[in-house]
């Protein structure tokens, strides 16, 4: 198919379709209420439902029940609408349930406001709800990624029956980009309900199914909560995802972050190299699975100096970072947040100030030597 | 009763009564469309208020989240805006604290009946003595038009671009049924009736519903050929029948009609009171 220009809570929803999605719940709330307006126009030609619910707890619940018959379903939502669906979100990971949930981020907490953020990475990846559930979240830094990650979320939600998520902030959701689609016809990536055994598809040769999450003997939830823990540690082994820009033997600093920020990491690189300063960049696209040893691989190495993350938030990746490179690295933080997307110079002013003072320090120690 | 506000000057003139409970050049300009009834309403809600004659510092008005909820921003009383579809347990929680407050709360079509739909049931249930003004124009303004519980069946919005599939709610059927004791319906194109409305709904004791249907021409009006503001505020004159009327027509007669007056207006114990006197008794023993 030709590349084609489209805003992206647009090709999110069309992504969906195409990834042969049957079901789409949705509640109004800014900057991502372009999706629901239009699958309400897409989904009943592929002869999907469309349902405009009385609020995100009502959705995050239809969801369960729709994600029960064996379709593909998924929601979009923003900051606050995802907090309110976080007890369905919950009951769905503890069923074991396949279901897309996409965070068009804005900036909170509370109401807060509603351009773009990063400050849900601790919802999403730590777990909105209550009990041992583990999301698999991926993190889009284009709209043609957000597309190719909305088809990969569907695979994947059914390859572990876990909710996935697929956080993007607002500017993903809001910006409009050239974007590809697979030349697929949207039925042909339909489940086959047959296959579908755990599914409440009828009992006819087959013993009955119970979708539940609740288990009121401790043996029976804790055996529940070890096959779930299962299934984190086999996505730890096989689903990690990530990006190295520019990542080179002569960096000095190492910058980690995600999403949009990241690109406007990467105008930052690609203006310090052409001033002789050179730094690389480490993009996580799975947020969980975290890339931790991929991330410690890289900042181990001689020649990095410092560790840099930046997010639209007041640093919530960045404990993940210090986590996964367990002190190997100093590992600084710049942020942004309440809606404001930091501009290359206050990135670019963060790093010199710290290949600067590294500088300084290694002058000076040489100096006492 | 609190009376300890930095009172402003009383307004010399009749027009500058609006004026007087506004906060000029802190929240205004408005968000609202031009032509957009919510000003009617606010304007109309002051007026109202000014005849009672309640000290500013003894109102406090609470909003959820959409274009009505803008609403007690813009005025000069104590303000909460607050969570989308649960300005009503906000407001609950003032009350019950401090009942010798005047809790009015400004909600809308969605607000109210979609994600507030289980808290606005229970309001009524309670029967607190709260005002909620419903402002309703079928649709969801902020967002961008997207299908309310009030968008009537076949009607177009950007969520519903084949027309609505699902039925509304009446507000006032559902207040009145779910137990409030003071129901209205007015509408901005019938200002002094809304005006003397407002002011008993204010007056009430008990939980008290007042809806006002309003125009929203921007979404509702242009996705269902209804035209601009002036056209829009026509068509409800000429579609509003008086609750007296009304009696005599049949329901088939009543279809697409604004039925405007007090829908129900009955006399039941007020929650605050009655947990008075519950800890009233308990001080005796």
């Amino acid at each position: 198919m030709a590349r084609i220009l489209m805003k992206g809570n647009e090709a999110i929803a069309e992504a969906a379709i195409r990834a042969g999605a049957e079901g789409y719940f949705c509640y109004p709330i800014t900057p991502q209420s372009e999706v629901a307006e239009y699958l309400a126009k897409r989904m009943p030609e592929v002869g999907g439902v469309f349902l405009q619910g009385e609020s995100e707890v009502a959705v995050g619940n239809m969801l369960f029940g729709a994600a029960s018959t064996g379709k593909r379903v998924f929601t979009t939502s923003s900051s606050p609408g995802i907090s309110l669906m976080q007890e369905a979100i919950s009951y769905i990971a503890g069923a074991h349930l396949p279901v897309v949930f996409v965070n068009i981020m804005r900036a909170g907490p509370g109401l807060g406001g509603i351009l773009p953020a990063q400050s849900d990475y601790f919802q999403s990846v730590k777990g909105g709800g209550h009990g041992d559930y583990r999301l698999l979240v991926l993190a889009p830094s284009t709209v043609q990624e957000a597309v190719d990650l909305m088809m990969l979320a569907f695979d994947l939600a059914d390859k572990y029956l876990n909710p996935v998520m697929v956080i993007g902030d607002g500017l993903i959701g809001q910006m409009m980009e050239a974007v590809e689609f697979p030349d697929s016809d949207p039925k042909q990536n339909r489940v086959n309900l047959e296959e579908r055994k755990w599914a409440a598809t009828g009992a006819k040769g087959r013993d009955p199914v119970i979708i539940k999450s609740l288990f009121l003997d401790p043996l029976e939830l804790e055996e529940n909560s070890l096959l779930m823990d299962k299934k984190y540690e086999q996505m730890k082994k096989e689903e990690v995802r990530y990006e190295l820009y520019k990542v080179s033997a002569k960096n000095e600093l190492l910058v980690v972050s995600y999403g949009t920020v990241a690109r406007i990491c990467q105008t930052v690189i690609d203006e310090l190299e052409s001033e002789g300063v050179s730094v690389g960049l480490f993009r996580p696209i799975t947020l969980f699975p975290f890339p931790e040893k991929e991330i410690y691989r890289e900042a181990k190495k001689k020649n990095i100096k410092t560790v840099l993350t930046v997010e639209m938030s007041t640093g919530q990746m960045v404990e993940d970072v210090e986590r996964a490179i367990i002190g190997a690295k100093p590992v600084k933080f710049f942020g942004r947040t309440g809606g404001i997307v930091p501009n290359p110079e206050e990135i670019q002013g963060k790093v010199l100030e710290l290949i600067g003072s590294m500088k300084k320090r290694s002058t000076s120690s040489r100096k006492r030597k | 009763m609190a009376t300890t506000a930095i009172e402003k000057k009383a307004p010399k003139q009749k027009s500058d009564v609006v004026l007087h409970y506004l906060r000029p050049g802190k929240k205004l300009p408005h968000v609202w469309c031009s032509g957009c009834g919510i000003g009617v309403v606010m304007g109309t809600y002051i007026r109202a208020l000014d005849k009672i004659g309640w000290d500013r510092d003894s109102v406090s008005m609470v909003s959820g989240i959409g274009c009505s909820s803008r609403m007690p921003v813009y005025m000069d009383f104590h303000s909460l805006h607050t969570t989308h579809g649960r300005a009503l347990p906000f407001a609950t929680g003032i009350k019950f604290n401090r009942p010798d407050m005047n809790v009015v709360v400004i909600t809308g079509d969605g607000d109210a009946l979609a994600i507030g739909g289980n808290h606005f049931i229970h309001a009524c249930r309670r029967n607190i003595n709260i005002t909620a003004i419903l402002i309703n124009n079928n649709i969801y303004g902020m967002t961008g038009g997207q299908g309310s519980p009030t968008t009537p069946g076949n009607a177009f919005s950007t969520t519903t671009p084949y027309g609505n599939s699902e039925k509304h709610f009446d507000p006032c059927s559902l207040a009145a049924a779910a137990g409030a004791t003071y129901v209205a319906r007015g509408s901005v194109h019938a200002v002094p009736q809304l005006e003397k409305l407002i002011k008993a709904g204010l007056e009430h004791v008990g939980f008290s519903l007042i809806e006002v249907i309003t125009n929203c021409h921007t979404y509702y009006g242009r996705l269902n050929h209804q035209g601009d503001a002036v056209s829009m505020l026509r068509r409800f004159k000429e579609n509003s029948v008086s609750v007296a009327k009304s009696k005599n027509m049949t329901p088939e007669e009543l279809e697409d009609k604004i039925v405007l007056g007090v829908i129900h207006e009955v006399e039941k114990t007020e929650f605050c009171n009655e947990y008075q006197k519950v800890v009233d008794s308990l001080k005796r023993k």
